[in-house]
């Protein structure tokens, strides 16, 4: 059968030889234009006179395109309708498109853009958390809280109590291949757009918007990205819009494509976040109450900012039973980049708050951090977690009341109202604070086995004996542990569809809602296919995502691609597996349910076709070979403003432990080895989850550690290139990789029990961060408060915390 | 006036007029001659995207003007494998999976033969690191990358050692 095996990703081929097509690859037309936008130089303030005369007269510029040119929608927001492709008005941050100029060459368009006078009445910009919640500057209309019994009390009466801060910054996407869009006037006012997106579905209803026509007259496709990251989710609607009203205004394909400065510049970043807390423990480790303040930094736009902070409070517990918490939320608004989805969409950001206290507490306590951790976790389920029992949702899913006319329903960003719902979740057991149940919990004993494998205890002691022997290059180790919860937290998102054709020669047509962008997911999608008919992956042609094939699809994001289109296609899959069963069965005089599909065959009785065969008596049968598949995740129930139900099908679980070596006098440093354990339930493909795990982990530990990102004091991004943003090379990966997948079903009816891979490992790297704090704090007798991204700089002034020494 | 220049692409003898002279090498490949194999990552040598081997030497094709590789040998990732027989290093990629998105894995792949053909960093992994770290991969594929350049350059000792 083809699931569960480490194959190769489908376009392995065509990526080692430069045939991988993607956006800026496709050929176009010899009278293609090229779009360019025309950027604020300011942070805040108001458009006074726009002269354009030289942008217009300019080489090679066919047209310009202002907000005035635009007889339709002007609003490229995924939520709030707060966000116009081009402003004509307010400017909000250093970097906002203002024109659009459309020439005959992305060079020529770029130049001609840097030509516009545009004068400004400038205000005094709102740029840091600081100024935000100085001018009550914000989303919604005050802190969003959630709750678990009463923290303040429990804290109040513990026996030992900390609190401190931690300053958590964002970060840029850096897909490889940048944004790009290419559309193509069709007959009819028709639009054709080919766009580099997680979310084809949201470009479709964006670029109808604008053009005033409804969805049937758009038709978007997307082969595959240069890397998402969740920066396609939503930032993407701009260059689509733009390429489609270029597209109608001069009948001719029009294409855009961001230079990397304009990208960095233009786009949103995951968000930076501040936490503060107030912990209380007593002498054992044991937590008895916490107390957060999360600060979201979201910029100047609503964007997807409500669902990540809504998130990070949802992972404010990380793996924890915390008996009482309270968890505040500030959504601030910034006059920077519109902050959007990252990898984790804010999950990260609120398990750091947790593991600072973890961290912080072991430190106080004297205690090894490993130990407290495991002394707070939830329980394991006992028997491997294997469908423990739950309780029937207790009230309708989270939905959208009276969506307004022209609401973007597909988007993450698209609750603004929701239904409330009368009683409590009705979990039992262990809840999160949250309140839904934890009943399939295995880090217990994941940590055992990951503690052994890693050598931990060993280590930690040699460590500690080099670190007294070696006072300019310190080590540090630590262990963190994940617990993600999977599914959409706007529940209606939770559903995909399918599109499967067999044709009469057996071969097969496969196509759904999900998008590639390097995560293997059309090779996953394309082995549960293949072990459906029982074929080899080659009789399965894996095709774009278009959304003329597959209607009103979500984001592939929230790691829900391989889960919701997975199911999709099974179900696509069996429909016509039933039909080609019943029709031989027929001819045969068998039951149906003994027609087995397997190795490229199908067996009836004594008989046995090859799957061709099948297909041609099923097409001559007049037997329909095609089908739609559609699945929508069960069990969710989901009240985010009062924080209480089930808003996930499951939880994804990863630990890691990560060692590093620090010098003290400069506060260099590097990884020099991690281990993880990761939990992919039954894995579709472990070469693809593996390197899903990898990947990720080096990614999370980039953020925490080299990835800063700086902004001036006017409001400029002062680190838009990767001259002066550092992602990690491959020198930068740890010295020794040992990365293992846990051994165990998902206890949740996923397709063949499979896990979500995409955000969970990301997390796995605040082991880093942490292991940095450990050699730090080493350093002094303090508590070195370290705050991220930990860069030499930062580690060097945390080494002068510890010390009791202040550094600037 | 227009000015023309003479290379070999991947074999393939052109004459290619080049009406703005600051066009880059990396522009000459993917807009005039078609070759979009080669990757825009950057767009400023510090990604290593757009690799291409200059005289069997590897370069960002970015940082380099058309004007100036006149009558050079130009190697990209079409012109690496032997008809359908890809070149060790691709079918070290693919068997190590060495990328996810791939989009910076063309680029990958040259800057790996060149590295090869330096001879410098031999079968040691931290100086296959070092000596690959011009190249970025935001997926993050490094564990594959480097098993893929170590187990390429074995291939190839391999069957020099078995040729000589």
């Amino acid at each position: 059968m083809s699931v569960a095996k480490p194959l190769p990703h489908d376009a392995a081929h065509l990526h080692v030889t430069g045939a991988a097509r993607y956006v800026d690859d496709i050929p176009t037309p010899a009278n293609c234009l090229h779009l360019a936008f025309g950027l604020s130089e300011i942070a805040f303030g108001t458009i006074t006179d726009m002269n354009l005369d030289d942008v217009r007269s300019a080489p090679g510029v066919v047209t310009v395109i202002t907000a005035d040119d635009m007889p339709f929608e002007n609003d490229v927001s995924p939520s709030n309708h707060d966000e116009p492709l081009l402003t004509s008005g307010e400017v909000n941050y250093v970097g906002q498109p203002i024109f659009c100029v459309v020439a005959t060459s992305h060079k020529a368009a770029r130049k001609a853009a840097r030509k516009s006078r545009i004068t400004y009445d400038e205000k005094q910009a709102i740029l840091s958390i600081e100024d935000a919640l100085a001018a009550d500057s914000r989303f919604e209309e005050g802190p969003r809280v959630y709750k678990k019994g009463d923290a303040a009390s429990a804290i109040g009466s513990a026996t030992h109590v900390i609190e401190g801060a931690i300053d958590i910054g964002g970060q840029e996407h850096f897909y490889l291949e940048g944004q790009a869009a290419l559309a193509q006037p069709q007959e009819n006012g028709d639009m054709v757009v080919m766009s580099s997106t997680q979310h084809p579905t949201e470009i479709q209803h964006k670029v109808a918007e604008a053009l005033g026509v409804p969805m049937h007259a758009v038709r978007v496709e997307t082969r595959r990205m240069g890397g998402g990251f969740g920066g396609k989710e939503s930032q993407g609607n701009h260059l689509a819009v733009a390429c489609a009203l270029a597209a109608r205004a001069t009948g001719r394909t029009c294409k855009m494509r961001y230079d990397r400065d304009d990208d960095m510049v233009i786009t949103g970043k995951r968000h930076d976040f501040r936490i503060t807390y107030r912990a209380g423990f007593d002498d054992t480790g044991r937590i008895k109450g916490v107390e957060f303040v999360q600060y979201a930094r979201c910029g100047w736009s609503q964007d997807l900012s409500i669902p990540v902070a809504d998130r990070a409070m949802l992972h404010a517990d990380n793996a924890y039973d915390l008996p009482a918490a309270r968890i505040e939320s500030h959504r601030l608004k910034t006059n920077t980049q519109s902050a959007t989805a990252f990898r984790g969409f804010g999950g990260p950001q609120g398990m750091v708050g947790i593991e600072r206290v973890m961290d912080h507490a072991a430190h106080v306590l004297d205690m090894d951090p490993v130990a407290i951790r495991q002394c707070n976790y939830y329980a394991d389920a006992e028997d491997g977690g294997l469908s423990a029992p739950r309780k029937p949702a207790a009230s309708p899913p989270e939905d959208i009341l009276d969506p307004k006319k022209g609401e973007d329903l597909a988007s993450r960003g698209a609750a603004t109202e929701v239904r409330q719902k009368p009683g409590d979740s009705g979990a039992e057991g262990q809840t999160t604070p949250y309140g839904m149940a934890v009943t399939d919990f295995i880090l217990g004993r994941m940590t055992g086995t990951l503690l052994k494998t890693s050598g931990y205890a060993a280590r930690r002691d040699e460590i500690a004996a080099w670190n007294a022997e070696n006072p300019v290059i310190r080590r540090g180790i630590a262990f963190s542990p994940v617990k993600f919860g999977i599914s959409f937290t706007l529940t209606h998102l939770n559903q995909a569809g399918a599109l499967v054709h067999v044709y009469q020669d057996g071969s097969i047509h496969l196509n759904h809602g999900g998008t590639e962008m390097g995560q293997g997911l059309f090779q996953k999608v394309a082995q549960v296919a293949a072990a459906r008919f029982g074929v080899g992956l080659e009789a399965v042609r894996i095709t774009a995502t278009d959304t003329g094939k597959v209607p009103n699809t979500s984001a592939t994001a929230a790691s829900s691609g391989s889960d919701l289109n997975g199911m999709a296609v099974k179900a696509a899959c069996d429909t016509i597996r039933d039909r080609m069963a019943a029709h031989l069965a027929e001819r045969h005089q068998a039951d149906p349910a003994t027609v087995r599909f397997a190795d490229g065959r199908v067996h009836v009785g004594e008989e046995s076709y090859s799957f061709a065969e099948a297909a041609e008596y099923a097409y001559v049968g007049r037997v329909s070979l095609s089908a739609t598949g559609y699945y929508r995740t069960p069990d969710l129930s989901w009240d985010r403003i009062r924080g209480a139900g089930r808003p996930f099908f499951y939880f994804a679980y990863g630990a890691a432990v990560t060692e590093v070596a620090v010098d003290t006098l400069t506060g260099e440093n590097r990884i020099l080895r991690a281990d993880i354990l990761h939990d992919a339930g039954a894995s579709l493909n472990p070469a693809l989850d593996i390197g899903q795990i990898e990947g990720g982990y080096v990614q999370g530990a980039g953020w925490l550690t080299t990835e800063e990102l700086v902004w001036d004091d006017s409001g400029r991004l002062r680190t838009h290139a990767p001259s002066t943003y550092k992602i990690p090379a491959c020198s930068d990966r740890p010295d020794v990789f040992n990365v293992a997948l846990w051994e165990g079903e998902n206890p949740a009816e996923t397709i063949y029990r499979s896990k979500a891979v995409g955000e969970p490992p990301f997390m796995l790297g605040i082991s880093a961060f942490l292991a940095l704090s450990d050699a730090v704090a080493g350093c002094g007798t303090q508590y070195p408060a370290l705050n991220a991204p930990a860069t030499a700089e930062e580690v060097w002034r945390a080494i002068g915390r510890a010390r009791g020494q202040v550094r600037s | 006036m227009t000015l023309s220049i003479s290379l070999s692409v991947n074999g393939e003898s052109l004459n290619v007029p080049l009406e703005d002279t600051r066009t880059t090498l990396l522009d000459l490949l993917r807009e005039h001659i078609g070759l979009t194999g080669t990757k825009k990552g950057c767009d400023r040598g510090q990604c290593g995207a757009c690799t291409v081997l200059l005289d069997g030497k590897r370069i960002n094709a970015c940082l380099t003007l058309a004007a100036s590789v006149d009558g050079t040998d130009v190697t990209t990732i079409e012109g690496l494998a032997q008809g359908d027989t890809l070149h060790p290093v691709q079918a070290a990629f693919i068997e190590h999976d060495g990328f996810q998105c791939g989009y910076c894995t063309t680029g990958q792949i040259m800057s790996a033969v060149g590295l090869l053909s330096e001879g410098d960093a031999g079968a040691d992994p931290e100086r296959i690191r070092e000596g690959m770290s011009g190249n970025i991969c935001r997926c993050a594929a490094y564990p594959g990358i480097t098993a893929a350049v170590l187990d390429a350059e074995r291939r190839q000792s391999e069957s020099e050692g078995t040729s000589v």
